[in-house]
């Protein structure tokens, strides 16, 4: 898993609720059987037509808007497990998504593949909409070491969540399986113990 | 203090608490399938990993194949590769699998709970959202991400932070014609689709009791619409009776030690849930969905809500937009264009004979296309034996073989760009049938009477 340390970038803003991982990546798209290459079918219905012309009134074909950052809607992320979601944005490039509300699943998924979902007040994601509305080029600094986000322009910095074991992984670019490998003898142990054996 | 039902088995399976609060949990049963595994099992082969516990998996091809012709090869190249993947794997990696032809074959979640593999007291998990059915049996059932299906097959194991707990009562009885689907999209519509996030919801009162196990099914199923982890219910005499002599569930003097413990599996009286809904039952009548997330759900004689909060109302414009309905206009005498029985949702052989019985002597409307997708190779089978299918050829109904279908529409069976579907399955996002479908969320009966009226209809003056 690719290091999450300091990202200095613009952003993309998507003011949408509920935005469900069909959305992200709709279902015919899961049939491939590696990780890559989900990018380009990123919010497949919303971008492109139906005869694969790209939809100027999507905001990720509308060139004044670029950046590392997706700055979404309330409960983001909500329906389907697929990965393949958070695989589509991070091959488009993002490498956090602001949010005021992350879907349970999905926050799991994106933080197992580098990707950070910083969640912060319905309040201020109605500001940061506004602002990156005002001026595209709004430069954000997401700190995952002093878990802030930092809005220079605001001169305001904006605390945010994550587990401490998470943020470590992410800090280190480790995952979940080496460590829980790392456990096999607890596991082993458990398993001799268990109340009710299936 | 007493513990919930959810604390009592997620106690009983930590295997350690590390520093920061995170549990090593252990999972009983691993279900697999062709979409969410292939990318799990190339971990595991790029760290050169064994799979720990390979009899706790099963795996079944479901998402992706076709519900015609099954015995014939897949057409679509890219489907066929990606069914032809998992059994490549489960036959390099020893995992048994019931892929097409088999006559466990199903969908993953109809499989599970059939064969008896399901059982109360199990922590279950699988590549898929609609994990949470499981939880029907009073099992901690939930859907995992693929790092997270390549983690289990590695360990056994998951790292996870305990969620909140949630109760969600009902009390009362069901009003004829009101089905566990209804009474789903009803609390889906009071908490919205975001409503439980964070949370494992525990069902109870006396309209769940009297539910069937299919019926607890369809609830439990839908947990994840509204955001919950989970949904689980008691074990109680309904699920030991469904489970008694199912293929894989204990025998003999096993049985009687299983019933003993799975007696002990209740929340206790004086256990606390963080959170706590109460609704009546009889408040509930037929729904349907008008919008594009499943907590966008009316009754069936109710109106399209004419105004929303103000920072729901861009994406509530966008979804009214999408479906072609007015804010506040009423849905009865809509045009319907297809009917899709089927999916984890609505796909058993209480959903089957629900719609058989509707449609008996008589006809869909014509310019109406209605499949039932069977949610199972039993289910097709039982369909048959008790003669539903003749009945539903009649009416002018399609049975298929099983599958996932035109509940997501990876395979060939999706809905058309503007068409309207009255569906059985659990979402209306957008494009969710197919790119353009506009999906509208209901009971199987719902759905039956719609097919025969070619319309929407209030179902209830209809019985």
């Amino acid at each position: 898993m690719e290091k999450f340390e300091i990202l200095r970038t613009s952003a993309v803003p998507l003011p949408i609720e509920n935005i469900d991982t069909d959305q992200i990546i709709p279902a015919r798209f899961l049939k491939a059987t590696s990780r890559e290459g989900f990018g380009e079918n990123l919010f497949r219905d919303w971008r492109y037509n139906g005869d694969g012309t790209p939809k100027a009134d999507f905001v990720l074909n509308n060139p004044r808007y670029q950046g590392q950052v997706l700055v979404a809607g309330k409960n983001f992320g909500c329906g389907s497990s697929r990965e393949h979601a958070a695989w589509a944005l991070s091959d488009a490039g993002f490498r956090t998504v602001i949010s005021s509300y992350f879907a349970d699943i999905f926050r799991g998924n994106a933080l197992n593949n580098g990707l950070l979902p910083v969640q912060v007040s319905d309040e201020v994601l109605a500001r940061l909409f506004e602002q990156i509305e005002k001026d595209p080029e709004t430069e954000l600094i997401v700190d995952l070491p002093a878990q802030q986000l930092h809005v220079p322009v605001w001169e305001e910095s904006i605390p945010f969540e994550i587990d401490p074991y998470k943020k470590e992984c992410l800090l280190n670019g480790y995952d979940d399986i080496d460590f829980l490998v790392s456990q096999k003898e607890a596991i082993e142990t458990y398993e001799t113990k268990r109340v009710w054996v299936y | 203090m007493g513990k919930t039902l959810f604390d009592k088995i997620w106690d009983a399976h930590v295997v350690r608490t590390i520093a920061g609060g995170q549990d090593v949990f252990y999972i009983d049963k691993h279900l697999i399938h062709e979409v969410t595994s292939p990318q799990a099992f190339e971990e595991l082969e790029k760290r050169n990993l064994p799979l720990f516990r390979k009899e706790q998996i099963v795996a079944t091809a479901d998402h992706n194949v076709p519900t015609k012709n099954q015995h014939l090869p897949i057409e679509e190249p890219l489907s066929r590769s990606q069914v032809d993947k998992l059994t490549e794997n489960c036959a390099k990696y020893g995992v048994e699998l019931y892929g097409l032809g088999h006559p466990y074959q199903g969908i993953v979640h109809v499989i599970g709970p059939e064969l008896g593999i399901t059982q109360p007291g199990m922590t279950i998990v699988c590549g898929d959202s609609h994990t949470s059915t499981h939880g029907a049996f009073g099992t901690i059932a939930f859907g995992i991400g693929t790092s997270q299906v390549a983690q289990v097959m590695a360990s056994q194991c998951l790292l996870l932070s305990r969620p909140k707990r949630m109760r969600i009562t009902v009390e009362g009885d069901l009003k004829p014609g009101v089905t566990a689907k209804d009474l789903i999209l009803y609390v889906i519509a009071a908490l919205g689709t975001g409503g439980a996030t964070g949370y494992f919801v525990e069902y109870a009162g006396s309209a769940i009791r009297s539910l069937s196990m299919e019926g607890r099914m369809t609830v439990c199923n839908m947990s994840i619409e509204m955001g919950a982890r989970g949904g689980m219910i008691a074990p109680d005499e309904t699920t030991f009776a469904y489970l008694k002599g199912r293929p894989f569930a204990p025998q003999g003097e096993r049985w009687e030690e299983a019933i003993a413990y799975w007696q002990t599996l209740y929340s206790d009286e004086d256990a606390t849930f963080e959170m706590e809904y109460t609704f009546n039952a009889a408040s509930i009548t037929p729904m349907i969905t008008y919008g594009t997330n499943p907590g966008m759900g009316i009754a069936l004689n109710a109106n399209v809500p004419s105004q929303v909060k103000a920072s729901e109302q861009v994406s509530f414009e966008k979804s009214l937009q999408y479906m072609g309905f007015q804010a506040g206009e009423s849905l009865l005498g809509k045009q319907v264009d297809y009917v899709f029985i089927g999916s984890c949702t609505n796909s058993r052989i209480e959903d089957i004979r629900m719609v058989a019985n509707y449609v008996q002597g008589k006809k869909k409307a014509s310019h109406v296309e209605a499949i039932i997708v069977p949610g199972s190779k039993q289910v097709e089978q039982q369909a048959i034996a008790e003669g539903l299918d003749k009945i539903l050829a009649e009416a002018g109904f399609e049975l298929r073989e099983p599958g996932c279908s035109a509940c997501l529409a990876m395979n060939e069976d999706k809905i058309p760009a503007g068409a309207y579907c009255v569906s059985t399955s659990n979402r209306n996002f957008e494009g969710r049938q197919g790119p353009g479908s506009r999906t509208l969320l209901a009971s199987p009966l719902v759905a039956a009477a719609s097919a025969v009226e070619g319309k929407i209809v209030d179902v209830t003056e209809y019985l």
